[in-house]
């Protein structure tokens, strides 16, 4: 158990965070999780149940490309790769999270003589 | 994004194994990696593992949840739902063979009667653009003559008026065609040149009339239909410009039509056209065209584009209005000239409407009883499987899947059902065509076409939904404690599945009970029919038909006078006696043949009743018909007054006229008709014939039809006339087969060129006038019966079930010292309860439905008692019947069994 606080991932995050992750590098579906956890310095941990689906559903909108080949322990493995098409989503949805992100900041950040 | 779902798809049902494999690898590959990880942090191998599926959860939802996110997994669950659905049916053959037979009968029969009305009623009409296609009627409403016909002028009026694009007269009728393989009598049609354009078809081999022809008397082109060319020129390919004689006189092929074309008001079976003829009718034979000379008996006209019939209407009566004013004298106010336009397709179904209908209602409710009785089926055993779905549900399935599961069962059900009707309807195709009587407009022909079929499919569907949709939605119910706290004993569900139950059998009942009341009712009225004498004996005698030639050139006819044709038609008489069997022999015209008519050979004539001054164009119109002296014997029409014809009555003697009660009833009510003299007004003919003196009066004959009255006749002698349609009549012991080549034989022998066809028995006349209430009777009284045995099905089915319901009861009292006796008169009370309520209501229903069959029924009040009365016992009684197996298992009830198991 970590000693920092978990962040409960946003709902619709999943998506982008998976395809930021593979976008750093093709990773089976555990490294997937693994790395989530790496990049987000260990605050976000996803369920595993939901990562699969989530999966399948990118690899289905032609997001990602899936290939067998064998992991770091010699293991056999399907390994989850960005498309071109991919790219572009992380990159649109980078953008708008960015945006909406300074939005809502700036909301809160409202002092009462602003009014 | 497309192309990835769509592989996707493919991966999914092309490599369904593998992408199954796949699944199977990533999972075990991720638990391992887990595993690693884990073992890295201190855990034992063996640990490690358990630890990392234990993590992960159920590997069961793991694939299924994946699953669901690749592509066509609606498809997928649905084969899955469709296997299943097999599986549980063929666990339960009786329940799917009487449902899928119900649904068979019901919608085999909806489908039958579906594609006949489809294309008698819905789409009788094979023409481009067939809503612009009218009939033009003249009547005479102020002397109350209705279809009078028209004359040429006014033919060209109509087509010079912009209304139509094309308007053509009908005539035609039967004409001896030599120069063929025989001489053969043959239907042909006098049409103008423009009649195949306004129809707009193509002939199959050469071409059609030139519509611009502008001869004024008969081209000299004929066209030829394929049955004609099949059978008379053996389908020779060289037809076209080959020349044949009509009446003797010369005319080539200029064309042959498809084998399915017909004449728009040439429909019936009965008389096909076997060529046609085109005539501008200014010119011999047609008379001068004269205004006021009615020789265009039919018309038809096609619209110009984009004009609806109302318009037309309106420009037309302002046309006739406008000729009104111009020709007084022609056109006298009295009799209120008006040119009707009525939709061709109006016109075909008319009098076969209320009878499809009657069919469809009648199917209709067969298909409905069907459909409750499947309802009832499927609701009893929707609860026997509640505690089936309450534990699937417990399980973790969701109510969705479940329901998707049980309507793909009861569709596929109906789907079943529905095809068995389907390849039971190709078996009795032919039978159900036979059926049909020929007087039912075909101009297409009858057959099962896609829009059916798809018909069948969707309302199959339908039903399943319809079906399965009530008793899945009881059975997947959310209180799942309840469900499974009663040990396969009703559940608190089954109070009000009784009752719905038993409200369904009762308006089953109901329904079937109004459907043996109509038929009861329509047999009741054929029966009345069946009685009613036609006036003539028709028993052992026939009617064979010839014609003599009508050339166009008068000069070259040699039966041209009276005193030219006797002999022939005595020799005929001598020589017809002659043949073994003939007692007796007779002439008459074709309109002397009754019940055999069509419209087109029961010519009325304008009448003028010496005494009754009326002027020519508003003469009442009666029907007649020539014979020679022997026919009121020979049919045994009696004389009521005065004498009939004797051979003194030939073209020496005074001309002379015998007449029917009718017609005395209605022109000398008061007084007496022998002496009196009348005449008729021919359009067009310089009259020859003077005026006739009546000689007798003799009894009435049903011309037209059994059901309806006389209508006033006039008898002239044959030998004071030339009929050119002839028909022999000869009363003996004769065999149907042979006597028409006999006397082919024999009149041929007097003269070769005559054609001798058209043998028929005048029994085969009378039953042949009922043929359509007949089968209008078979249809409705065989879905009645269905509908009982259906209801009988459905009571025992319930009753069966109350029964069930009740084991426990019965054992109880049995126990308790009640006679077994006692069981079975409480269960067949209860059964009599439902069968009088639904009885109650069936009566109540029929006599709101009788009044419609008013049109159809014959000398029989639609609230008959008798029928009424009688059919409601024989429910009672059938319904005691269906009750008796199960009140009989009842009694069997073993007391120690019934209590032991709740």
């Amino acid at each position: 158990m970590s000693d920092e606080t978990e962040a409960e991932l946003l709902p619709g995050t999943l998506d982008l965070l998976i395809l930021k992750a593979v976008s750093l590098g093709p990773l089976h579906g555990y490294g997937v999780l693994s790395r989530i956890e790496q990049i987000s310095g260990k605050r976000l941990l996803v369920e595993q149940g939901a990562l699969y689906p989530a999966l399948f559903r990118l690899v289905r909108q032609g997001l990602l490309k899936t290939e067998w080949g064998k992991s770091e322990n010699n293991r056999r493995a399907k390994f989850y790769e960005v498309t071109a098409r991919g790219r572009k989503r992380l990159q649109e949805e980078k953008e708008w999270w960015e945006r909406s992100a300074a939005a809502i900041t700036a909301a809160l950040a409202a002092r009462p003589q602003e009014i | 994004m497309i192309t990835a779902y769509v592989r996707s798809l493919i991966t999914r049902f092309f490599r369904r194994a593998q992408t199954e494999n796949d699944l199977e690898n990533e999972l075990r590959s991720h638990l391992r990696l887990r595993a690693d990880t884990l073992e890295q942090s201190g855990l034992t191998r063996a640990a490690a593992e358990r630890r990392a599926r234990l993590e992960f959860g159920s590997p069961e939802r793991f694939k299924e949840e994946c699953r669901d996110t690749i592509a066509g997994n609606v498809i997928d669950t649905l084969i899955q739902d469709i296997r299943f659905s097999f599986r549980m049916l063929r666990k339960s053959p009786g329940f799917t063979l009487v449902v899928a037979l119900t649904m068979a009968l019901g919608i085999g029969a909806t489908t039958a009667i579906f594609s006949v009305v489809d294309s008698t009623l819905l789409h009788p009409l094979p023409y481009p653009h067939p809503e612009q296609l009218v009939q033009i009627m003249d009547d005479l409403p102020g002397v109350g003559a209705k279809d009078v016909g028209m004359s040429v002028p006014e033919w060209w009026d109509l087509e010079a008026s912009g209304i139509f694009e094309y308007v053509s007269p009908i005539g035609g009728g039967d004409v001896n065609l030599t120069g063929s393989s025989q001489p053969a009598r043959i239907a042909f049609l006098n049409v103008s040149p423009n009649y195949f354009a306004l129809l707009g078809v193509q002939p199959e081999l050469g071409h059609t009339f030139n519509p611009d022809d502008r001869t004024p008397g008969f081209t000299l082109e004929v066209i030829l239909s394929d049955n004609l060319w099949k059978q008379s020129f053996g389908g020779d390919p060289a037809i076209i410009g080959k020349s044949l004689r009509l009446d003797n006189d010369l005319y080539h092929v200029i064309g042959v039509m498809p084998p399915n074309f017909r004449d728009p008001l040439r429909t019936t079976r009965q008389r096909n056209t076997d060529l046609w003829a085109a005539s501008g009718l200014a010119a011999a034979p047609a008379p001068d065209p004269v205004r006021n000379v009615r020789i265009l008996t039919e018309a038809i006209g096609r619209l110009k584009p984009g004009v609806t019939i109302s318009a037309a209407q309106n420009h037309l009566d302002a046309l006739v209005r406008a000729l009104q004013k111009q020709f007084p004298g022609d056109y006298p106010a009295k009799s209120r000239w008006t040119v009707r336009l009525v939709p061709l397709k109006e016109n075909l179904v008319s009098n076969v409407r209320s009878s499809l209908m009657l069919l469809f209602g009648a199917v209709g409710m067969v298909l409905l009883i069907g459909c409750v009785n499947v309802a009832n089926l499927l609701l009893a055993r929707a609860s026997a499987r509640g505690r089936e779905m309450a534990i699937r549900r417990a399980l973790g399935g969701s109510r969705k899947r479940l329901m998707q599961q049980l309507l793909t069962e009861s569709v596929l059900l109906s789907v079943i059902g529905a095809t068995a009707g389907v390849v039971v309807l190709f078996g009795v195709k032919g039978f159900l065509l036979r059926l049909v009587p020929d007087s039912l407009p075909q101009l297409n022909s009858i057959s099962i076409s896609w829009s059916v079929l798809v018909f069948a499919l969707l309302a199959s569907i339908a039903a399943g939904v319809l079906f399965g949709l009530a008793p899945a939605l009881q059975v997947v119910r959310p209180d799942l404690a309840a469900v499974l706290k009663l040990d396969g004993r009703s559940s608190t569900s089954s109070k009000e599945q009784g009752r719905t139950r038993r409200v369904l059998v009762v308006s089953e009942f109901a329904l079937s009970l109004v459907l043996m009341i109509v038929a009861g009712l329509l047999f009741r009225s054929f029966w009345d029919l069946l009685k009613v004498r036609p006036g003539f004996e028709p028993h052992n005698r026939v009617a064979v038909r010839t014609w003599l030639p009508l050339p166009n050139d008068r000069r070259t006819d040699i039966y041209g006078t009276p005193a030219q044709e006797e002999p022939l038609l005595r020799e005929i008489l001598r020589r017809a006696k002659t043949i073994s069997g003939v007692e007796e022999a007779a002439i008459g015209n074709v309109a002397a043949v009754p019940l055999a008519h069509d419209r087109n050979n029961l010519n009325p004539f304008p009448l003028i009743v010496e005494g009754h001054d009326t002027p020519p164009d508003q003469a009442p119109v009666v029907y007649g018909a020539l014979a020679t002296p022997e026919y009121f014997d020979l049919m045994q029409i009696p004389l009521l007054q005065g004498r009939s014809f004797t051979d003194a009555d030939n073209h020496q003697g005074a001309p002379v006229v015998v007449i029917n009660e009718t017609m005395a009833k209605t022109f000398w009510p008061n007084g007496d008709p022998i002496g009196e003299r009348l005449k008729l007004s021919i359009a067009g003919e310089r009259s020859i014939y003077a005026w006739n003196t009546i000689i007798g009066v003799v009894a009435d004959v049903r011309t037209e039809s059994l059901a309806q009255g006389s209508n006033p006749q006039f008898f002239f002698c044959a030998y004071q006339r030339r009929p050119r349609d002839l028909a022999i009549f000869l009363r003996g012991h004769l065999d149907r087969a042979t006597i028409e080549s006999r006397l082919r034989e024999q009149v041929q022998s007097i003269d070769p060129e005559l054609p001798v066809f058209g043998t028929g028995t005048l029994d085969a006349a009378v039953s042949e006038s009922l043929a359509q209430r007949r089968f209008s009777i078979e249809i409705v009284g065989l879905f009645a019966l269905t509908a009982l045995v259906l209801a009988g099905i459905g009571i025992y089915g319930v009753i069966s079930y109350i029964v069930s319901e009740r084991t426990h009861e019965f054992g109880i009292r049995l126990a308790l010292g009640a006679e077994r006796r006692n069981i079975l008169q409480m269960v067949l009370r209860q059964g009599l309860r439902l069968a009088i309520a639904g009885a109650a209501v069936g009566l109540v229903g029929a006599l709101l439905v009788s009044r419609f069959l008013a049109t159809l029924l014959y000398g029989v009040p639609p609230t008959d008692l008798l029928t009424f009365s009688g059919v409601g016992l024989l429910f009672i009684c059938v319904a005691l019947l269906a009750c008796y197996l199960p009140a009989l298992r009842a009694t069997k009830v073993d007391p120690v069994i019934a209590l032991r198991d709740p």
